[in-house]
């Protein structure tokens, strides 16, 4: 990576930086917001935007920019922490089916479609109904449904490199294939597991703003993008503005992570990079 | 009467000229050539007549088609290319459609063309002009061989009943006998169409054997063109007498290490792949080598030649130990193995040199990280010992010490295929397997590294089994020789006695493909 690929790729530049000044934004929240966000005040509820609350306050009164701030960090830390649990989980089992194949390859792709077949909600109750609703359960939740997702692109990506030659000369230098998979099959994926994650992380914040809506997911006094959702979505024909500000923010994480996603994978991927000179080498 | 002419052609990507004032021209029914090394700019120059050249190119000249330019918009472009110029690309797996019949394919052609004439009628004519049964057309292309599915491209080319056609690299990744097979269709087709021909090739023989006249071209500009015997025959320029010589085989060094004992013997060894279905109705498994033997003796320089698909990599790998044999066994020196068995400490005397150059080093390892791996195989070596033993390897391959810092892309083919050999060389092994050394290379190069190998056996004692189906450079580098067909040793014998006295109906197939000698 460096400056030239990121002039290249308009999208790339445009989504990190905006991933950027979210991120920034959320961790600003653990040092300073305008206002502390449990500070419940009725008298000053429904204020319209402007003045000293820059976005307003929703219906307890609390400063609707100062929960904004506090809810991104919450969807960035959960869908992040989601993905990390994919990726730790998911790559070494996809990995390991391309290195060892045959009944690894075969107990990994069915562990993966077995997870694939219960959608993020369904896993989230029922953890909430085995330990009750929370943050937690949210990232657990969508950390499981992550990991057949990653166990399936280190798959795919380690076995079209299995088959090249220096993997052959690996194993005539004598690695055993933990080590092959490691030495060769994880760098040459790397790229690929990035561009997923960024990816996922769009995807996770998405899930976690659905898992807060139904109320599986983070819970008051904490807040997240879904829950102020759920907490305006009966005043939406009343003051439809504190569903716009939480609504409005996710759309534009999400758009922002897709943007940086498409861009790494243009940047990243070696068959793309060849600078439209495919067949042009003789 | 020129059907081609090509005026100044200046083509850059950003700052980086790639062709440089090239002035051309093709005569109406000539078969032409255009020679040169990789990146010398010969596939641009093609591009270019076909107006295929990618968007971020910049073109400055002109390129007149029979008299007109060609067509700036690319609606017309298209039906010209269509029409009036046929192209056949290197790889056809990857130029025809994989989802469609290649009978359709060459229908669809004529429909694009708007030839005229019943598809019906028309395709199977097509199809017997290039030498395939009607029953190929109902194929998928993944159902058809390398030399057939390169006769349906050029079926498809035909199609429009082209004045042009442009035919790229279309044998470098045949063999031999197929090579020669399609290169002799071309010429026919050519004939009797009265056709003319751009053909493009760093194979000096296939160029002189099939055309008229040629072109060198070096760096994206032309160094020379000619009539084909006076070009090659005569060379003005010292960029086209080095390719001509590069063309021609290198003697080995006559002062050779005496032939010894069986270093490896191949006993009877037989190797089966499984195919699909379940239990009893699984199909009878396919034999890729079926009870091979030979030995090979110390410092003797053995090759395995055969076609595509006879067995001879399924063999290679075995001998190395990537892959265990089904039956029967090896035996390398007192040690007797059946392939992956083959204890870490004896693995250290066997090295592998792939075909690929490309595919051979992991591009994000340091070379010297990729040569230094199998210094594992002798158990725990100090750093300085290490070191030294990188050092003389790639000096050993005449690379540079500081090139051990640097990553596989930095290199081109032919240096990539030094440091291979460095690889196998640096645990010092007693046997080398060289699987299609050169093949992948381009003509300028494979003498140098064929001479760097004829070099290294000298001097270091090796054992050499060649796997290859390029006869001549077996002529030049081996001892002795097998042909392989089907799983099979059908053969064995001296290159010169062999050459000259093929028995097997394989063997003269072989040397039948063989081109001629340049001038």
């Amino acid at each position: 990576m460096s400056w030239r690929h990121l002039t290249r790729h308009p999208s790339l530049t445009i989504g990190l930086a905006m991933t950027l000044v979210f991120a920034l934004t959320g961790l600003a929240s653990l040092v300073w917001t305008p206002y502390p966000i449990g500070d419940i005040a009725i008298a000053r509820r429904f204020l319209a935007p402007g003045g000293p609350h820059w976005l307003g306050t929703d219906h307890l009164g609390r400063d609707l920019f100062s929960l904004v701030m506090s809810g991104t960090l919450t969807s960035f830390v959960i869908a992040a922490l989601a993905v990390a649990i994919g990726i730790g989980i998911g790559v070494p089992m996809g990995l390991a089916a391309a290195a060892w194949g045959g009944p690894v390859e075969w107990v990994v792709l069915r562990i993966s479609d077995l997870t694939f077949a219960f959608p993020a909600v369904i896993v989230a109750i029922l953890i909430t109904t085995l330990s009750g609703p929370g943050a937690l359960n949210a990232i657990v939740a969508i950390g499981v449904f992550n990991i057949p997702v990653f166990a399936r692109v280190a798959r795919g990506g380690a076995l079209s490199i299995a088959t090249l030659d220096f993997v052959a000369a690996a194993r005539l230098a004598g690695l055993g294939k933990a080590a092959i998979a490691l030495k060769h099959l994880l760098p040459n994926i790397l790229s690929l597991v990035i561009v997923q994650g960024t990816i996922q992380l769009s995807l996770g914040i998405l899930a976690e703003a659905g898992l807060s809506y139904i109320g599986l997911g983070t819970q008051p006094p904490a807040t997240s993008l879904g829950l102020m959702l759920r907490d305006a979505q009966s005043l939406f024909l009343i003051h439809p503005w504190l569903s716009l500000v939480p609504g409005l923010t996710i759309v534009a994480i999400v758009i922002a992570l897709n943007l940086a996603g498409d861009g790494l994978r243009d940047a990243l991927d070696p068959r793309l990079r060849r600078e439209g000179l495919s067949h042009g080498a003789g | 009467m020129a059907l081609v002419e090509i005026e100044g052609l200046n083509i850059a990507f950003g700052a980086r000229r790639v062709i440089d004032g090239l002035t051309l021209r093709i005569g109406k029914g000539e078969r032409f050539g255009l020679i040169g090394e990789s990146g010398s700019g010969k596939s641009l120059t093609a591009l270019a007549i076909a107006g295929l050249l990618p968007e971020t190119a910049q073109v400055e000249g002109s390129i007149r088609f029979d008299g007109a330019p060609l067509p700036a918009s690319e609606r017309a472009m298209a039906r010209l290319r269509g029409k009036r110029i046929g192209m056949v690309f290197q790889e056809p797996m990857t130029a025809l459609n994989p989802l469609m019949r290649v009978g359709d394919q060459v229908a669809e052609a004529m429909r694009l063309t708007e030839t005229a004439g019943a598809p019906q009628i028309e395709v199977p004519n097509l199809f017997a002009e290039v030498g395939l049964e009607l029953a190929h057309a109902h194929r998928f292309p993944h159902q058809l061989s390398g030399g057939q599915r390169q006769r349906a491209m050029i079926a498809m080319a035909l199609a429009g009943k082209p004045e042009l056609m442009i035919a790229d690299e279309p044998t470098s990744a045949l063999d031999v006998i197929t090579q020669r097979k399609v290169l002799d269709l071309i010429a026919e087709v050519c004939t009797r169409r009265q056709m003319t021909l751009l053909f493009i090739s760093h194979d000096i023989k296939a160029v002189g054997a099939l055309c008229a006249r040629v072109a060198v071209m070096q760096a994206g500009r032309l160094v020379e063109q000619g009539k084909t015997a006076a070009v090659l025959g005569a060379p003005r320029v010292d960029y086209t007498r080095r390719l001509v010589a590069a063309s021609r085989m290198p003697k080995r060094p006559p002062a050779r290490p005496p032939i010894g004992t069986p270093l490896l013997s191949v006993e009877g060894v037989t190797r089966d792949y499984a195919q699909g279905g379940l239990l009893w109705w699984r199909e009878k498994p396919l034999r890729a080598v079926d009870g091979v033997r030979f030995a090979v003796g110390k410092a003797e320089c053995l090759a395995i030649v055969g076609p595509s698909g006879c067995g001879k990599t399924t063999l290679a790998r075995m001998i190395v130990g990537l892959d265990t044999a089904t039956a029967g066994q090896m035996r390398l020196g007192e040690t007797a193995y059946r392939g992956t068995d083959l204890p870490p400490r004896r693995r250290a005397d066997v090295s592998l040199v792939f075909q690929d150059p490309f595919g051979s080093f992991d591009p994000r390892m340091t070379v010297g990280d990729s040569i230094g791996e199998p210094l594992r195989l002798l158990g725990r070596i100090g750093a300085g010992e290490r070191r030294a033993r990188l050092v003389e390897a790639i000096e050993a391959v005449g690379m540079e010490t500081a090139m051990l810092e640097r990553y596989p892309h930095e290199f081109s083919g032919g240096q990539r295929q030094r440091l291979a050999i460095a690889r196998a060389l640096v645990t010092r092994p007693r046997l080398v397997v060289l699987d299609e050394p050169v093949s992948a290379l381009d003509m300028s190069v494979r003498g140098e590294v064929l001479a760097l190998l004829a070099r290294l056996q000298a001097d270091h004692d090796l054992t050499y089994v060649i796997i290859s189906h390029d006869l001549d450079m077996i002529g030049a580098m081996a001892d002795r020789v097998l042909v392989m067909d089907a799983g099979r040793i059908v053969e064995e014998g001296r290159p010169a006695e062999l050459f000259a006295h093929p028995q097997h109906p394989l063997t003269r197939a072989l040397m039948a493909a063989r081109l001629p000698e340049v001038a």
